[in-house]
């Protein structure tokens, strides 16, 4: 930025009126007595939270986590710690083991998410190769104590399994992983990221 | 995911039905047992000082319950004025949150720090609200009654205590309450809650005078200190003191508003900036009582600017309507408007704290000093000179003399360099360096 860019401006003089301040109050009155007795304006900004709830973008609010689940059913993580290395927050804790399914190396043994620790902001689910974590609309989060807020990998997959129905997979599941000679990768997920 | 049932108590509370049942069952209880003890309650009722006895009382109970549904007004208005619907969930409407709001303040856990002045500590909250009742005692709220079974030309007066002093006893118990601040923010050994104490304390000090200076145009012209007289005066001529004193008025008006702590002047709990101020270390009812006192301060200082210029239970401001009526039933009415005046004002205050945002201290100080009280000095000048020239009833040369003190402070205003607000001439240029 160079010093000629820098607009330095002067305050504005005070009209005799203005120091007298009595008229600009008026204005101030005018304007908040406008809204207290605008109840149509009220009525339609106004949602009565427990009983009337926000239509959500169901395709891209970022709430609760959920692990998807591939067509048989399984867990379609792959324990690649892509997550859990783009997770800001480091809520991410995932153990990882030998597949034993023969369509993949590993897969996660233990997948546990802090809900309390997440800012929520969806860098898991932009690192996931496979897309097997997604953040769902559902926002109402809600425990005791502290432990009860670590969602555990049985508690993730119950979310994708509560959800499924209002929030379907953002792109086909990825069924084969080349192991054993299937479709290729980039054909399989159209929407896919070409990362350079 | 599983919605959570609704309590029983809950959808009790909620129905409109439970409010009727609950307000119609105490009207019953209250009836039936004043009906009861009637025999015994007349006596009490004509002679003065027992009648005094039963306002104080009554006027406690009242209070309180008005400062009640202040509170739930206080957070409605805001809500509304923010396009929100305050608080509705306590209650039909609502209107069981101030009980909420009561029993949490007895349930909180009473605190006091460790490194706290413990005596003075205790007291300040106490005196903030004993100080805040105090003012009520000279409120003259309906007038002169005479009971049905009284000797003619008996009466007694809606009024605890009719003193000669009047209003200056209203200013020095209202001065008072400077102390419950300074104490509270001197004993919580707390920075913040010091600078708010001491901010208090300079605010409350500087706006005594302009309110002085405003009150003494009006008890100049009236010519008494007795509120029930001036009452009286503007009860009986039909010409409100505000239409005879309106720069008086916005004079006494600015002033209220900075001796109750109120927004634009609620510097000395300034949540921005010091935390809580005063009673940032203040939990349970101890921070309780000070809200009362506030709301109770403002209740009275309403109380009084009704009094002074808006008739107090006169009903209009022309014709002398209800001047001279003496039976409880008129009582009754003229409580109901001096009640509805008195709350029209506190409507007013809390408008103008959504409205307004708050003075800088320095700003303050200019506004009372520089602003303030020389157009109130001015004033009472003024006022005095038509005091002299026996003119101090007169609509007309009250409002000349006004209107020449308005446009000479416009004028000055004009002619100065210095501005209350905004960026002063005594203060450093802005050097703007290499960016």
């Amino acid at each position: 930025m160079r010093d000629e860019d820098v607009l330095v401006l002067e305050e504005p003089k005070l009209s005799a009126a203005e120091r007298m301040y009595l008229p600009q109050i008026m204005t101030g009155l005018r304007t908040t007595l406008r809204h207290m007795f605008n109840l149509r304006n009220r009525d339609a900004v106004v949602r009565e939270y427990p009983e009337q709830k926000r239509e959500l973008r169901l395709d891209n609010y970022r709430g609760v986590h959920r692990l998807n689940r591939d067509p048989d059913g399984r867990v379609a993580c792959v324990a690649c710690f892509m997550c859990s290395t783009a997770c800001p927050a480091d809520c991410i804790h995932i153990e990882a083991a030998e597949s034993p399914w023969p369509d993949r190396e590993k897969y996660p043994v233990k997948f546990d998410i802090d809900e309390l620790r997440c800012i929520y902001c969806g860098m898991c689910e932009e690192a996931c190769p496979v897309d097997a974590i997604e953040l769902t609309p559902h926002f109402e989060l809600v425990g005791t104590t502290r432990a009860e807020m670590i969602f555990d990998k049985e508690k993730l997959l119950n979310i994708y399994d509560q959800t499924k129905d209002l929030k379907p997979r953002k792109n086909p599941p990825i069924t084969d992983y080349g192991l054993t000679g299937g479709q290729d990768r980039e054909v399989a997920r159209p929407n896919a990221h070409t990362t350079t | 995911m599983p919605d959570t049932p609704t309590k029983t108590y809950d959808l009790l509370l909620r129905r409109r039905s439970t409010l009727i049942i609950a307000a119609v069952g105490a009207a019953v209880l209250g009836g039936g047992l004043t009906l009861v003890l009637w025999p015994w309650i007349k006596p009490l009722l004509s002679a003065q000082s027992t009648f005094s006895i039963l306002l104080m009382v009554a006027g406690i109970g009242i209070l309180l319950s008005a400062f009640a549904i202040c509170t739930l007004a206080e957070r409605k208005i805001a809500g509304f004025v923010q396009d929100r619907r305050g608080p509705n969930r306590v209650g039909f409407w609502g209107l069981f949150q101030p009980v909420a709001d009561g029993l949490k303040f007895l349930l909180k856990e009473d605190f006091i720090p460790a490194r706290a002045d413990r005596p003075v500590f205790l007291l300040a909250p106490c005196i903030a609200l004993v100080v805040s009742l105090l003012g009520f005692a000279i409120i003259p709220w309906a007038g002169e009654i005479h009971w049905p079974w009284m000797p003619a030309g008996h009466t007694v007066s809606t009024q605890v205590a009719s003193i000669n002093v009047g209003v200056l006893y209203l200013l020095a118990t209202g001065s008072l309450s400077v102390y419950a601040v300074v104490l509270a923010g001197w004993a919580s050994n707390n920075k913040y809650a010091h600078f708010g104490g001491l901010r208090a304390t300079a605010q409350m000090l500087s706006y005594e005078v302009p309110l002085g200076l405003g009150l003494l145009c009006v008890l100049l012209a009236c010519g008494t200190l007795r509120l029930e007289e001036i009452v009286q005066q503007q009860a009986a001529s039909g010409v409100w003191n505000v239409f005879l004193h309106p720069l008086a008025f916005l004079l006494v008006l600015i002033s209220t508003f900075a001796e109750t702590n109120r927004t634009p002047f609620d510097l000395a709990e300034a949540e921005q900036e010091l935390v809580g101020g005063f009673h940032t270390e203040y939990s349970s009812m101890k921070f309780a009582m000070f809200f009362i006192g506030e709301y109770t301060h403002m209740i009275t200082a309403s109380a009084l600017m009704v009094a002074l210029f808006f008739g107090g239970w006169a009903p209009l401001p022309f014709g002398g309507f209800l001047a001279d009526s003496t039976a409880w039933g008129w009582a009754l009415v003229k409580f109901g408007i001096y009640a509805g005046k008195v709350s029209l004002f506190i409507g007013f205050f809390m408008l103008i704290r959504w409205t307004i945002p708050r003075f800088r201290f320095d700003q303050l100080m200019r506004l009372a000093w520089k602003g303030l009280v020389p157009i109130g000095m001015a004033m009472v000048v003024g006022s005095g000179v038509l005091v002299a020239l026996e003119r101090e009833r007169n609509v007309f040369w009250s409002l000349v003399v006004n209107v020449a003190l308005l446009s000479a402070a416009l004028g000055v205003a004009r002619l100065s360099k210095q501005e209350i607000t905004g960026r002063q001439a005594n203060m450093p240029e802005i050097e703007v360096g290499p960016v």
